[in-house]
């Protein structure tokens, strides 16, 4: 196996396997039936599949671009850090809006064993 | 082989666009939107990336990063405003 073949390889596999992980996390979105769970979905694995993306991208372009390029690095490492915050943020949100009274709050709340 | 994983990539991401603008749309309460509305951002910087691996360009990662903290700074702004009323006390 030749050198470009190996290199076509690994960036269809990553490119490939990275939106993959990109619509489970929209499919856990849609599918999951409560908030909290749903929370899990977009910030898992949306972070894995842009990040493998943009491996696949860096590998490509450092091998048929001008020279190396690692600043593609800077958005898995931005995404890796604002998406746990951002995710908390969002169930401290939720949590407030469900309070008893608060606008938010419905009966199945008060129902649910959670 | 490159341009097929190419191609069926971008569907899977036009498709999981798709599903988190279904749940933009459904979301029971405004929580689930904003989640939605955060997965698009993701996305669609993926998407970009994704665009300029397909033309052999490295410029568009700017415009990815971009859109990536937009996401960040919408979500945060909206989730502050839900829980205190206030973005800027």
């Amino acid at each position: 196996m030749s050198y470009m073949t190996l290199l076509e390889l690994v960036v269809s596999v990553l490119v490939v396997a990275g939106a993959g992980f990109s619509l489970i996390g929209s499919l856990g979105l849609l599918r999951m039936p409560d908030f909290f769970t749903r929370l899990h979905g977009p910030s898992k694995a949306t972070t894995l599949g842009i990040g493998s993306l943009l491996v696949a991208s860096a590998v490509y372009l450092s091998v048929r671009g001008p020279g190396l390029s690692l600043q593609e690095f800077m958005i898995p490492l931005f995404v890796a850090i604002t998406t746990p915050v951002s995710a908390q943020l969002l169930a401290k949100a939720a949590r407030h809006r469900r309070r008893p009274g608060s606008e938010g709050w419905t009966e199945d709340d008060q129902v649910r064993k959670r | 082989m490159i341009g097929t994983a190419i191609q069926i990539a971008m569907v899977l991401l036009g498709v999981s666009l798709g599903l988190a603008t279904l749940r933009l749309l459904l979301g029971p309460d405004i929580t689930d939107r904003i989640l939605a509305l955060d997965t698009l951002y993701v996305n669609a910087a993926a998407l970009l990336v994704l665009y300029g691996v397909k033309l052999g360009a490295d410029r568009y990662y700017e415009a990815a990063l971009l859109i990536a903290m937009l996401g960040f700074v919408t979500t945060v702004v909206l989730s502050k405003f839900l829980t205190r009323g206030d973005v800027i006390e």
